[in-house]
């Protein structure tokens, strides 16, 4: 765990030293351009996050195994702390560009959708007591959730939008610098997306612990 | 260096909620293991 921090850690240094250093100034943004380098990551993380949610999801539905709805409910909550992360970041690129904090775009929109679809997942979790049934209740709505994130990633290539698509089907259309620093923030933010992962897993297994004792304690 | 306020303050909401919601999860996770070692004792105590 310490290992996959560190290794992290040493990822963003490189990666800041990058964007900052390395990268050059975008000509026609100018510098506040940089957001960009840890928006588009942040994004990417909370969809892998999504994925991830939906995969154990279905695991759950198949194997009515415990730990997948523990992988499925840490995934979720990852994902939308990166979802608000992105919502914010974008908002604080837009203002300046766009000359506004939010706008009904349908990238922005289908955004605003994910991160209430997730949250509503998480709401619905702390709502519901008994174990079986908040596990399937849960497991069916992190893939009916799902949807929404191809919906996000093609809505400003199926629409009109303002959003920029930077990322094509066969290339990412940037300067080879700028390409590295990104690249390179990204493996940053999966890394951190791992550490994070462990330790919020962890911390489903011993909650399950935790009740298996306290049933034994009351049998006694 | 016109807009350097926003790129400040987008990289600040980053970093503070980062460390935010990992200092959250590391210190329910430390309670958790807490509460774990008490019921482990309760239990041996119990036979």
């Amino acid at each position: 765990m310490r290992k996959l921090i560190i290794i992290s850690a040493g990822l963003f240094l490189a990666a800041i030293y990058l964007v900052f250093f390395y990268a050059p100034v975008e000509s026609v943004m100018g510098i506040v351009q940089k957001i960009f380098y840890f928006h588009l990551p942040l994004a990417f993380t909370a969809f892998f996050s999504y994925l991830v949610a939906f995969v154990c999801g279905l695991l759950y539905l198949v194997k009515k195994e415990s730990k997948w709805d523990i992988y499925s409910a840490g995934s979720v909550e990852i994902g939308v702390v990166l979802t608000t992360l992105v919502l914010i970041t974008g908002s604080l690129w837009a203002r300046p560009i766009w000359n506004t904090w939010w706008t009904w775009d349908p990238r922005l929109t289908t955004s605003l959708i994910l991160w209430l679809i997730y949250a509503a997942y998480l709401i619905l979790r702390m709502s519901i007591e008994q174990e079986s049934k908040r596990a399937t209740f849960c497991a069916v709505m992190a893939i009916i959730g799902f949807v929404d994130v191809p919906i996000v990633f093609m809505s400003a290539r199926l629409w009109r939008s303002i959003h920029p698509v930077v990322v094509k089907s066969n290339s990412i259309a940037m300067e080879p610098s700028m390409k590295l620093a990104l690249l390179l923030a990204m493996f940053a933010f999966f890394s951190l997306w791992f550490a994070l992962f462990r330790i919020r897993t962890s911390g489903g297994f011993l909650l399950e612990k935790i009740k298996h004792l306290e049933n034994r304690i009351m049998e006694k | 260096m016109k807009n350097l306020n926003f790129l400040v303050a987008a990289y600040l909401f980053i970093w503070s909620g980062l460390f935010l919601y990992l200092l959250f999860i590391s210190g329910r996770q430390k309670k958790l293991g807490q509460k774990l070692e008490m019921l482990e004792e309760l239990l041996k105590k119990k036979g």
